[in-house]
């Protein structure tokens, strides 16, 4: 455990039956950090979550929250509070009862609750609301209620299980934005659960990505995007281009690589540890593609293709070249900088230019 | 052509309404549509209900002369049955053990339908099923059963004989008021579990953990959450059993002896042997209305509750 770790995940298996929803994870999550827990349904990113909130025990391994074993603590004495998918809002009470339904153990007097209710309603932008039923709210509504619940217990940890899944593309722009302001304002640890890898992009300081129970990667939004550690990353996160080779040559920070279809490159090495004769495959994001008519002298690596369709999105356009040995079109895309359109609209022969470090080898 | 101005509009372009006014009145009025489809409940309710109560009320108003009725209206059955004690008392004791009987069946069929609904993962329906069994034979059978175990020499007697706790039989157990009370209790308890049952199922699990993420411990969780959102079974339950029990007369006249006679049985005496069917009308009348007042008393106290719970 490192010393800044607010919550400890130490070697956390989790079985249900014979079905192993978690292998194996460690993770530590700092103090006043967005953290995401990111992945398609089923990975046991929920699973983690309700391990955190201690709706289930790990078959193995411990949860450290703020240095205390979690083992034994029941949910309802954890220093953690969560917003389900569904908001989970009691229906026979207002908007007001159900906000202050966790402060009953601090028996305050009432004119105080009702003060701090009303400064949580003020902070989700729901003044004067406190009355309404719990019936009457729209989900936007509902998802702010349920966080003003758990925000009025000032929990060390906001656990959020997916809690924009529900709302309309619109709405959950600004949630997300919403969030991530009212998470720095108040300062305490989030932990995200999603399986939309634009919002944990978006909202995270840093992001584990899961699949069938292990941690694939956990990064920055940055370094997941731009070094993704293995396929599954790379091709989950955004779109990837992957290209079968062989390493030829090893110097220094650099691997020379002879691939089908784009010949000798040359990509930085990162954290692999491949060397000469290892069969890997090369991964290049389509932005990082650059399209042109002529071979561009600059670029560290140059080849030709055919262009074989086009998809003009407003402020992007998305290609597909097909390059001969490369089996599947190579995606690429630009931006739509001139107002006149990228000029490859038609099939035809074009050239593919790239830098030496944007090649990311896996 | 002067007459193509004349002829009448292509019927392709403009189809020929038929006119279909009830059709019409339906698709416009909500109301309408659903007293449409209530009709045959209406007609039957109004057959089976209204006008057997009207005639009840008349009755009532009679009064036995004879071996006939002086059809002549008047209050004084009511003022009769009022000053006489022993219908009060009758009355009374009636509401106070169907009351027991109905508290005993809720709280006892409060956690089987709350084990099923919360508990059990697999063949729900088969518990359900298995809860309600008692009820598959006839009541007069489950009453019978009851004579046996309850008896001088039934069930418990001679077991407890046997074991030597007891050495001659407890005669409170039949013929009593608590005889009574057990054998309703156990005879109506599908009443209770099912709408108890369909309350509790109903609840979101995720409500519950919310409470307990918000710091509730098991007791409490229950007492704000579960409870309040299991309170209309709770209250059509005891409703269920309470309204039917308390005018019950197979029950008292077979297992309540002198002691656990019930209004009821009286009522059964003047439509029977008494033949005085406006007194045996008049009490009918004054036994649904205490059994309205109170549900009304139970339904408000009930809301209360709801209010003080959370």
């Amino acid at each position: 455990m490192t010393n800044d770790a607010f919550i400890s995940v130490r070697n956390v298996k989790k079985m249900f039956g014979s079905f192993q929803a978690i292998e194996n994870i460690s993770i530590d999550i700092a103090h006043g950090e967005f953290f995401s827990l990111l992945g398609a349904s089923g990975c046991g990113k929920t699973t983690l979550l309700r391990m955190l909130a201690g709706f289930e025990n790990p078959t193995s391994g411990e949860i450290y929250i703020d240095g205390q074993p979690m083992s034994d603590v029941p949910p309802h004495e954890r220093p953690v509070n969560i917003v389900f998918q569904n908001y989970a809002i009691f229906p026979h009470l207002n908007v007001r009862e159900n906000i202050a339904y966790g402060l009953r153990k601090q028996k305050l007097p009432r004119a105080k609750r009702n003060e701090m209710v009303d400064e949580m309603l003020d902070l989700i932008a729901l003044p004067g609301y406190g009355d309404r039923k719990a019936t009457e709210l729209s989900g936007g509504q509902r998802q702010r209620i349920a966080l003003a619940r758990a925000l009025i217990l000032r929990p060390k940890v906001l656990l959020l299980d997916e809690p924009l899944g529900a709302l309309d593309k619109q709405l959950r722009e600004q949630m997300q934005l919403e969030l991530r302001a009212l998470q720095r304002t108040i300062g305490i640890t989030f932990v995200f659960v999603t399986h939309d890898q634009e919002e944990a992009l978006t909202m995270s300081d840093r992001i584990a990505v899961m699949q069938g129970g292990k941690l694939l990667q956990l990064d920055t939004p940055t370094g997941l995007y731009e070094t993704p550690h293995n396929r599954e990353v790379a091709s989950f996160i955004g779109t990837m281009n992957f290209f079968d080779g062989v390493v030829t040559a090893e110097s220094g920070s650099d691997l020379t690589i002879d691939t089908k279809g784009l010949g000798e490159i040359v990509a930085p090495k990162r954290q692999t540890t491949y060397g000469v004769g290892d069969v890997v495959q090369v991964a290049i994001r389509p932005e990082k593609l650059q399209m042109a008519d002529a071979h561009d002298p600059e670029a560290a690596h140059s080849v030709s293709g055919f262009l074989q369709n086009a998809a003009y999105l407003g402020e992007r356009s998305h290609f597909y070249v097909t390059i001969d040995g490369v089996e599947r079109p190579v995606a690429v895309s630009s931006q739509n900088i001139n107002g006149s359109g990228t000029g490859f609209d038609q099939p035809r022969k074009v050239w593919l230019n790239w830098r030496k470090d944007v090649a990311v080898v896996l | 052509m002067g007459d193509t101005a004349a002829s009448p509009p292509d019927p392709l372009l403009h189809p020929k309404r038929r006119r279909r006014p009830l059709r019409g009145l339906m698709q416009r009025s909500e109301a309408i549509r659903a007293y449409i489809l209530m009709s045959p409940t209406l007609v039957v309710m109004t057959l089976g209900i209204v006008i057997p109560f009207a005639i009840l009320i008349t009755i009532s108003l009679w009064t036995a002369q004879g071996f006939g009725f002086d059809t002549s209206l008047t209050l004084n059955n009511y003022a009769q049955a009022n000053e006489q004690p022993i219908y009060n008392a009758l009355l009374f004791r009636s509401l106070k053990m169907s009351g027991l009987a109905t508290v005993a069946t809720v709280l006892l069929s409060y956690p089987m339908a709350y084990y099923v609904a919360f508990h059990v993962k697999r063949n729900k329906m088969m518990w359900i099923v298995l809860m309600t069994l008692p009820f598959w034979t006839s009541y007069l059978l489950r009453v019978f059963a009851w004579k046996v175990v309850l008896g001088y020499e039934g069930v418990i007697n001679s077991g407890l004989l046997a074991t030597g706790l007891i050495d001659k039989p407890l005669e409170f157990l039949l013929y009593s008021q608590s005889a009574v009370v057990i054998t309703l209790a156990h005879a109506w308890a599908a009443f209770a579990i099912l709408p108890l049952y369909v309350s509790l199922e109903k609840i979101d699990r995720s409500l519950l953990e919310a409470a307990t993420d918000l710091g509730d411990g098991p007791v409490m969780r229950f007492l704000r959450v579960t409870l309040p959102l299991s309170l209309p079974g709770v209250i059509s339950a005891s409703l269920l059993i309470f309204i039917p029990t308390t005018g019950d007369y197979i029950t008292p006249a077979l297992l309540g002896g002198p002691d656990g006679t019930m209004i009821g049985n009286l009522i059964q005496l003047q439509f029977g042997p008494v033949n005085n069917w406006p007194m045996g009308a008049t009490l009918s009348i004054i036994l649904m209305l205490w059994i309205a007042g109170l549900a009304l008393v139970f339904l408000f106290l009930t809301q209360l509750a709801k209010k003080k719970l959370t």
